[in-house]
């Protein structure tokens, strides 16, 4: 409970700060930090994605502001009332909901679309300096796990070992996961859940002893705080299988060094120790999977330009020179392009061969 | 081999006189004929155009009545009857019955009328779609008698047949009344008899009408200024105005004996000194007789005219309305919240004087959300047809209008709840057809209709600013009013204040930021 009383104060404090402007005759204002490339620093020493120190005032009274004003106060005054003081936790969409309400005597509702309150409930993260978690603010659960680990999920015991295809269904909130028995030698991370099935078919994790994980397309939080834990808690080294393209790298890029959106959690989410495992440009030619290119379009080519000028990326010799290997093909490869050389080609020869012989980028 | 008829001898044969009657019905279109609905609302509006013209001529206020009978579905007797000045008895089979026949073709003078062509042609659509005569009552003083006429056109010959002429009693001191039958249809709306007669009492605001429409309902125009406009002068032309076949007609019909006086006594603003200049650049002796100038010495002369530099017409020859009474006509016609209006400096185009006025009539009854009303007027009547040929409403679409306040799609009349009237006064109004419809594009006259439409849009947006600003201010304080219980309420679930101590603290807070919340609108967080 001692925890669950920080988080009030810590929202209890933003009003107050506004009761004080009021009290004081003042436009009441809320300061937040402004979440974009223009305020995201990469910390060369941490190798984190950091949010820099400009910040943004939002006034009540001021016409462009004073809804999102409204929307500030209102959803902080529901996770204090409705989650946090009754211990209780809610959805994305749960919280829209509770928020959704017309303001009297108009017919303007407080918030319209989910994505108003989303945004609403990340501007409040980077308020207080707590997570959406710690705010008892759930997501889409959107990832599965399947290896050699015993854990303890409010309670309940569960033996990924033992969960069929589909595996151990991932929260959103993994903070409170406790880690009961692992046997394994390393994490494997891929973002295509297609694969995932693949490889627990083929029974990979047995044979290789590892922990197999999959989140669908961008990384969740939930996952990539289980996988944080994993790799600091247990000291388990962390491999990422991405799609052989720029959004494969970004993905990797996220997990490893944090995202611009979410700079300001860096620190509960990044994993400087995770490596990544393929597909690579090299694969391409190593594999002879050039005829399974398929061709770079105009939004592919703007990307690359983009991502490869990223602060975390800009000096990294072996993507620099992966980017420039795409664009010379012309091309990007999925990771089920290696099923030409075979159904199992990717369990039987491709990974262990690639995780034996080390053959990593960073 | 039989001999061939030469094929000269045989289109010679085809070859004959063309009757008016003939060329009136294959050239309906080009005077305003095409069709039932526009023939009723033409023949009402020569009818109209004239009783103000003759008015004007004699200084004294117009009081003109207008009546519409539906005789049935297509079948229609016009009558317009006025207090002008009359008609002298001879006169009345040739002016109503004899086509091409006027006085006001000659002049260079600002008039309603021009080609002679407007009431004659009306009596003859009459008389061709119904085979009635057109019956005229005239009387030209109180001693005179009132001469009453029944009148056709001999179509063939293009003179009047006079089926009955008597003289009457009639209890008016002076004045003229037209009925024709005719075949034709009635409808309300953009282009209707209704709409025409209208737009005729704004530009005219000392017009006393008084209109009995088909349906028997009697609409009063009232008159709301005692005030004349401004008489228009007669002036000589202007050499810059003057084309070919013109000048070869004048140099025949002229009094002056030499080429030099014929110059400076014909034409207004030539001195000796210009006169000189003209014939030398010629290469025609000034003392020339002007009978004697061969045709392609008048092309060098006209050439001559075109190179040398003459001063611009005499202006003071147009009637505009004025700012005043244009301001007048509106505000008793149409329902608005404001009017404003702009007379610019008369100009001149191709040696003609010219002179453009314009007025707004702004939100009230006007709807918000279609494109503004253009109401197109020359020499003071409205103009209803081929609005998008006309050079005013290209003028207007190519005005910025969005800096004036209203939206306004790329190539189209812009949107807002305005009334927008624009008026040509000149001393020849440049038609793109004898219909007299639509003005032509003569850049002189775009640009002179853009500056004043500048002008006006200068004045209506300054009411715009100030109108919808504290419109907009109100709704600001309404938004705030309504946030503020709102935040009150979050906070106080929040922080655990008291949420009337903070709703009652807020509204204050509002009343100080209000000033300040001007400035701050539009910042970006």
């Amino acid at each position: 409970m001692v925890q669950k009383n920080k988080q009030i104060d810590k929202l209890r404090e933003l009003g107050e700060k506004v009761i004080k402007d009021i009290d004081r005759n003042k436009n009441p204002s809320i300061t937040i930090p402004i979440r974009a490339l223009s305020n995201v620093i990469f910390n060369e020493k941490t190798k984190t994605i950091e949010l820099g120190n400009k910040n943004a005032l939002r006034y009540f009274f001021n016409v462009a502001h004073s809804k999102k004003f409204l929307q500030t106060v209102e959803i902080a005054s529901i996770l204090k009332k409705e989650l946090l003081e009754t211990d209780k936790h809610e959805h994305l969409r749960g919280v829209f909901y509770i928020a959704k309400r017309t303001i009297h005597g108009t017919n303007v509702n407080i918030v319209d679309e989910q994505t108003e309150s989303d945004k609403v409930i990340e501007d409040l993260e980077v308020i207080t300096g707590l997570s959406r978690e710690q705010l008892h603010v759930s997501a889409n659960k959107m990832g599965s796990m399947v290896g050699n680990i015993v854990l303890i999920d409010s309670g309940d015991s569960i033996d990924c070992s033992k969960l069929g295809k589909g595996g151990y269904s991932v929260p959103s909130i993994t903070d409170e996961l406790v880690f009961k028995k692992i046997n394994a030698k390393y994490v494997l991370y891929m973002e295509k859940a297609a694969v995932f099935e693949r490889l627990n078919e083929d029974k990979f994790w047995i044979k290789n002893n590892c922990i197999l994980v999959t989140s669908q397309g961008q990384t969740t939080r939930g996952i990539r705080r289980l996988l944080q834990r994993l790799a600091e808690e247990e000291k388990l080294p962390i491999y990422v299988l991405c799609d052989g393209d720029v959004y494969g790298a970004y993905i990797y890029s996220v997990v490893k060094y944090g995202s611009i959106a979410l700079a300001h959690a860096s620190e509960r989410l990044t994993i400087p120790s995770v490596k990544y495992v393929g597909i690579t440009m090299d694969d391409v030619i190593k594999y002879d999977l050039k005829k399974h290119l398929i061709k770079l379009d105009e939004k592919d080519l703007a990307r690359i330009k983009q991502v490869s000028q990223y602060d975390w990326f800009k000096n990294n010799k072996e993507w620099q020179k992966q980017f420039k290997m795409m664009k010379e093909f012309n091309g990007k490869v999925e990771i089920q392009a290696l099923s030409a050389k075979g159904i199992s080609f990717i369990s039987e020869n491709y990974l262990p061969n690639k995780i034996k012989n080390k053959e990593f980028l960073d | 081999m039989k001999e061939e008829v030469p094929i000269a001898e045989k289109l010679a044969k085809e070859q004959r006189e063309i009757s008016v009657s003939q060329f009136f019905t294959k050239n309906k279109h080009l005077l305003g004929f095409d069709n039932p609905r526009k023939a009723l609302s033409t023949t009402v509006k020569e009818l109209v155009d004239n009783s103000l013209d003759a008015t004007e001529e004699i200084n004294i206020l117009p009081e003109i009545i207008v009546e519409i009978k539906q005789l049935n579905d297509t079948r229609f007797i016009v009558t317009v009857e006025d207090n002008g000045p009359g008609i002298v008895k001879e006169q009345i089979p040739k002016i109503f019955a004899k086509l091409l026949y006027g006085s006001k073709f000659f002049k260079m003078a600002q008039a309603r009328g021009q080609q002679g062509l407007g009431v004659s042609s009306s009596v003859l659509y009459g008389q061709l779609t119904t085979g009635k005569s057109a019956v005229i009552t005239s009387k030209i003083s109180r001693n005179k008698p009132a001469h009453y006429y029944e009148l056709q056109i001999d179509t063939k010959k293009n003179e009047p047949n006079v089926i009955k002429d008597m003289i009457i009693e009639w209890d008016k001191d002076h004045g003229t009344k037209v009925k024709i039958e005719l075949e034709g249809f009635y409808q309300k709306g953009k282009q209707s008899v209704d709409e025409y007669l209208k737009q005729t009492a704004i530009v005219n605001p000392h017009l006393n009408l008084i209109y009995i429409n088909p349906e028997k309902y009697k609409l009063e125009f009232p008159r709301v200024t005692k005030e004349l406009p401004k008489k228009s002068k007669e002036i000589k032309p202007h050499p810059y105005g003057v084309e070919l076949g013109v000048l070869m007609q004048m140099l025949q019909d002229t009094k002056a004996t030499t080429l030099q006086s014929f110059l400076q006594n014909d034409f207004c603003r030539v001195s000796a000194k210009v006169a000189k200049e003209i014939c030398k650049k010629a290469g025609i002796y000034e003392k020339s007789r002007p009978k004697r100038i061969a045709r392609e010495e008048v092309e060098n002369l006209l050439k001559a005219i075109k190179e040398t530099r003459i001063i611009a017409p005499p202006t003071d020859c147009l009637s505009p309305i004025g700012e005043e009474l244009t301001l007048k006509g509106l505000k008793k016609e149409i329902n608005a919240d404001f009017y404003t209006t702009v007379t610019r400096p008369p100009s001149v185009y191709r040696g003609f004087p010219f002179q453009i006025e314009t007025g707004i009539a702004f939100g009230g009854d006007i709807p918000k959300d279609e494109q503004i009303k253009l109401l197109r007027f020359a020499n003071k009547v409205p103009l209803q047809y081929q609005q998008s040929a006309c050079a005013i409403t290209k003028s207007v679409i190519n005005t910025a209008w969005r800096n004036y306040g209203l939206s306004q799609s790329r190539g189209a009349l812009p949107i807002g709840p305005v009334i927008l009237l624009v008026h040509i006064a000149s001393v020849w109004v440049p038609f793109t057809s004898e219909s007299k419809e639509a003005i032509a594009h003569y850049p002189e006259i775009i640009k002179e209709i853009k500056l004043a439409l500048q002008d006006i849009g200068r004045k209506l947006v300054v009411y715009i600013r100030k109108h919808i600003k504290s419109k907009e201010q109100k709704e600001k304080i309404d938004l705030f009013e309504k946030y503020i219980p709102e935040l009150a309420y979050s906070l106080s679930k929040l922080t655990n204040h008291e949420k009337d101590e903070i709703e009652s603290k807020l509204k204050k807070l509002l009343k100080k930021e209000l000033p300040t919340l001007e400035a701050e609108n539009g910042a970006k967080e």
